[in-house]
Order: C-alpha cells, then structure tokens, then sequence
C-alpha cells in the first residue's frame, strides 16, 4: 500500500557538481601536510577525503582518501596510511570533526614515530592542497511517492546521487541524509529511512550504492 | 558539426540534461574567447570543438584571435619553451617585440565579452583593457618549473586577472587570484577517438607494412626531445632481449620545427638496424592514429614533460594498457597499478612493459579501468561543464555556491 501513498511534500531531486580550486599550498614532508591540514578551509578537507568517490568510481572500497594515498604510497608510512585509511568518515558529521581527527591520527603517529618526520616526497610528488567548490542546482525529476521515486533513481546522475547521500550530510551537516530524511518525515515510514541510513556509503562505488537503494526501496514496496 | 544528443550513447542522457541546466542560466551571458591561431595547436582544436557545442548548450559564445607577425610568434615560442623549463636566451628586446604586438592588439581587437576567456600567454597582456567585465586567463603549459624571468614578467599580467586556470595541481603556484584546476579532454567522437571498423584498422597496418604477427607497442607524439622518443626505443630494445615485440612511434611531420627534423634523424638512426621498429610520420591523419593505436597492444607515453599529455587520455579510452611517466598531468589520467603503470625511467619503462605484455588478464583490467576513469573524467562532456560553471564562480566568491 505504500508505494500508493502521495505525499504533499515530494522528493525534488538536486544535482550537485563542482570545481576544483587550487590552493597553490604544497607539502613534502609530514608535518608540513599536519600544518596545513590544521589550517586550510573545511573544503579542502572535504576535497581530499572525498574527491575519490567521484573520480575514481570503478575503484571503491578503496583508496578512500587522498592523505591516505601519499602517506602509503609517496612517504612509504604503511603504518599511518592504514590508520588514515581506517579513519570511519560516516561516524563525523562535520568536516571540523573529521578535520581534527585526521589532524590528531597524524600527530599521535609523529610522536611515535621519529623517522617519519624525516621523510621528504620527491620533486613533483608533493601534496597539493585542492579546495572543493560545489555548484548545487535543482533538476526536473520529482517524486511523490515510492514508485515514482524509485525510477527516477535509476535514471538520475551519480553527481545526484552524491549530493543527496554524502554532501548534504557532511558539507551542509544535516542529520541524516536527504533519502532517508524525505522517508521518514514525509512518507513517515522509518523502518525505511532506517534501513537507507544505516550502511556505510564510503565502501561502495556510486552505481553500487544507487542499485543498494533501489534494491532497499524495491522491497519496501514490493511488501 | 556534432550535436550535443549524440553524446547521450556515451554519457547517458542525465549528463547532457545537466549541462543543459547549466547553459540555460548562462543566458544573457556572451563569453568571448581570445587566442592565437584559429587552426593548428591543441587550444584551436579544443576551442573548435567546444564552441559550437557550448552555442547549441545557449551559452553565447564567440571566438577572437590576435594577431602578430613572425617575430612576436618566434618570441612568443621562446617563452613556451622557457615556460616548460627550457634553457633559452631571452634578450630585452624579445620583451620589447612582445609588448609592441600586444600593444597593437590592445588597440585593435574589441573585448566585448561579459567574460573575456584569454588562452595562454600570447594574448595575456589585452588584460590592459579589463573594464567591468571578467577576465579569465587559461595556462594550457606546464608551468611547474618556469623560467623565473619569463614568469615574473607575465605575473604582472596574471594578477589583474579574476581568476586563472591550470591543467594540473602541480602547475599551480600561490597567486593573488581564485585559481582553478580543469584538465583538458578528449572529444569520443572526433576522428581521433571514435570507433572504427576492424578493416579500417586492417588497412592502415597493411599501408604502413605493419603485421599484426608480434605484438605492437606504440608511442604517438611529434619527434621532440621532451617526449623523449629515443629513450623509448631503448626501453624497447631491453625488452626485446626476452619478447619478441614490435614498435611503432608515430609523429607529426616538423617543417616549422628545425630541431623535430635533428631528432627525427636521431630516432631514424638509433632504428635503423631494427626492421621491427616502424617510424611513421602521419602529417594531421587522425583516423590513422587513431587506427594504430586501436591496433597496438600496449601505448607508451615515455615524455620527460608534458602540458597534459592528452595522448594518455586517448590510450586510454581505447581500452588501451598504457606505460607513460610521472609527468605533467599524466598522473590524474592513471593511478598507478589501477588505469596503467607510471615510471620514471627507461629501465621503470621497459620493466612495466615487459609486465604487461606478460601478463594479459593485468593489462585487460588495466585498459578497463583506464577507459572508466576516462570516460568519468577526460571527455569533451566534463570540460563543458566545468567551463560553464567556472563561469558562476566568477560571479560567486563562497564554497558552495546554489544556483536555484
């Protein structure tokens, strides 16, 4: 019965694409990447522990970030790249959190960690600090009800869908993400909203996620 | 003319919509672009391409170039080179010719546009006329390791601008204007890149003499030191010694370009004893490029430095495995031991080569994820969005910017 429902409020679907802005900011050893990460705006934060969901779509569940990546493989610290690797970003719900923890994961190692400090990225490896700069519009799909909803899932873009799962929550730190939101306090159907909110995004591709949501919504209506 | 519809099979129909959204609220905007040459050079193909697109997208976008005689383009050249890092003598008086022309430019070209796009450092000093209006200047040069005079002398040119734009972080520099990173594309449907019937393919290597008896491996690029084609060959001639393989190194013709003829001798003569190695010269045949390198097994793009290397890009969306260098920005095309293997050497060249012709199901998934992270990343299709929403940010200072 709930794929029949209308709501009076209905999903509208946003898009959300973006510009990379160069910082001219470049780091070549440990600490100056823990300097800058300290001090360059939430976006470049945002730009590096996300660009790869977008860029790299056929690489998920990995590498999840881009301090990540040049600590493993430009310095060769393993140790800390795994520890950066493992940071849950689903757990933070702003990028200042997610900053400090980044920030304090870093520190923690350098403490222990005395050769590290002394390793130096060959000329044209350094870490380039990027600002990511989101363009959010509306689109023309709507939806009113599960049904309806459901199909435009599967004909809108991954940008879409990134912004309503991973944008919307972290950048613009809502509680949840937009889907499960709009089920919940529209259609009221938490149980719903629940099962969409639940998993970890970061460990699928986008395509994946989108037919993960498509499945959930499917049985849901299915009933 | 290509339409933007006939995208749609390639990206799907949600990219084109949103590049629609994004055309519609540029209306009223007319965007000029200002380069050097209408035709010939990577920013003249670009810009005949997206143009007419970007006009069918409702962007009202028009196209100007400068003009200037053999002097002001043999300094202009020199500044190129030096910009690239190259050692050259630049005298006061190349300053003075560079000034003269652009100052014969200010006076004669309009720069009516809302925006006024300036590509590359010919045209930089219209700037001079900046009134109300944006003014945007696009660096299509690696500039990472600049000849400082050259530089600082465009500097005084590149800080009146809103805001610049690099084809790679590594070209970027702290500057007191917003800079943007947007790499260059590859268009799928230009001659280059489209897809070919298996006889066309069959016939170019039967035309060249080339069989398909070993496996090829290929590198496409003018005869030019900083490609760097006779390291290529001795990357080869390592890995011949234990796969009986066969290399094509396909260029443009040079008669505007003295040393492409002394390094074309050079690669003639390293070659010479190897009837395996095909030197081929494709004066502007894009359909046989793009035929080889659809024939080829494996594509080499072994250059000491790049401005992008878009020849990857092309490698790649062929489906192509790829072993290029850490240059430029060779490096957002592949991430290593995912969309192709990176070196730094001839032996790093020839031990990724050898791996890849061993070990065919690694190259397939190579070529597979190579053409994905294209198709995501360097198609014709981004690089419209991106300068469509370049153009916001010229109008709007924060992070996140709603255009509702």
């Amino acid at each position: 019965m709930l794929k029949s429902i209308k709501v009076k409020e209905p999903f509208k679907f946003c898009t959300r694409l973006h510009l990379s802005e160069l910082t001219g900011l470049r780091a070549t050893t440990l600490g100056q990447l823990l300097a800058f990460i300290k001090e360059v705006p939430g976006s470049c934060i945002y730009h590096h522990t996300h660009r790869f969901l977008q860029q790299h779509q056929y690489l998920s569940p990995e590498p999840p970030n881009d301090f990540a990546y040049w600590v493993t493989d430009i310095l060769g610290e393993d140790e800390l790249g795994e520890r950066l690797v493992s940071i849950d970003t689903i757990q933070y719900s702003t990028i200042r959190d997610l900053r400090e923890k980044i920030a304090s994961t870093i520190e923690d190692y350098l403490k222990n960690s005395s050769f590290a400090k002394l390793k130096f990225a060959r000329s044209g490896e350094e870490f380039h600090f990027i600002k990511s700069v989101s363009f959010i519009l509306p689109t023309t799909y709507i939806a009113y009800d599960l049904n309806e909803f459901v199909e435009v899932l599967k004909k809108i873009t991954i940008d879409s869908i990134y912004f309503h799962i991973f944008e919307a929550r972290l950048r613009l730190e809502k509680p949840t993400n937009d889907f499960a939101f709009w089920i919940e306090n529209s259609l009221g159907d938490k149980g719903l909203a629940d099962n969409i909110s639940s998993f970890d995004p970061y460990t699928s591709t986008l395509e994946g996620l989108r037919n993960k949501i498509i499945q959930i919504v499917e049985r849901r209506v299915a009933g | 003319m290509v339409k933007i519809e006939e995208y749609v099979s390639l990206v799907g129909q949600a990219v084109i919509d949103d590049l629609r959204l994004l055309g519609e609220r540029l209306k009223g905007k007319v965007v000029q672009h200002i380069n050097s040459t209408p035709v010939g050079g990577g920013v003249a193909e670009i810009l005949n391409r997206m143009v007419p697109l970007l006009r069918e997208l409702e962007v009202d976008t028009k196209w100007d170039v400068i003009k200037g005689g053999e002097q002001f383009f043999e300094v202009t050249k020199k500044f190129h080179n030096a910009l690239h890092g190259r050692l050259e003598e630049i005298t006061k008086r190349d300053f003075e010719i560079f000034m003269e022309t652009s100052q014969q430019n200010i006076e004669g070209v309009d720069t009516y546009g809302d925006i006024v796009f300036i590509h590359d450092p010919q045209p930089i000093a219209l700037i001079k006329k900046k009134a109300s209006n944006k003014w945007l200047w696009r660096c299509h040069i690696d500039v990472s390791d600049p000849n400082l005079r050259v530089w600082e002398f465009l500097m005084d040119f590149i800080v009146r601008y809103d805001s610049a734009v690099f084809s790679a972080p590594s070209f970027s520099r702290k500057l007191p204007i917003r800079q943007f990173l947007i790499p260059p594309s590859i268009d799928p449907l230009s001659d280059k890149n489209k897809e070919l019937p298996q006889e066309t393919i069959d016939s170019v290597l039967r035309k060249y003499g080339i069989k398909k008896d070993k496996p090829i491996v290929m590198q496409v690029s003018r005869f030019d030191r900083l490609k760097d084609p006779v390291g290529v060959i001795d990357a080869y001639l390592q890995v011949k010694k234990y796969i009986d393989c066969q290399l094509i190194l396909a260029g443009g013709t040079a008669e505007d370009d003295p040393e492409g003829f002394k390094v074309l001798e050079e690669v003639k003569e390293k070659a010479k004893n190897d009837s395996d190695i095909h030197i081929l010269l494709l004066p502007q045949n894009d359909i046989e490029v793009n035929a080889l390198q659809r024939a080829s097994d494996i594509i080499v793009q072994k250059s000491l430095k790049e401005g992008f290397g878009l020849t990857v890009a092309e490698a790649l969306w062929k489906g192509k495995p790829v072993v290029a260098s850490n240059v430029g920005g060779i490096p957002l095309q592949i991430k290593h031991k995912y969309s192709g293997l990176l070196c730094h050497s001839v032996e790093g060249a020839s031990f990724a080569i050898k791996q890849l012709l061993g070990s065919p199901a690694y190259s397939k998934k190579l070529g597979e994820n190579g053409k994905e992270h294209i198709k995501n990343n360097f198609l014709i299709t981004r690089h419209l969005r991106d300068y469509m929403l370049l153009f916001f940010s010229l109008y709007h200072p924060e992070d996140i910017v709603r255009l509702c």
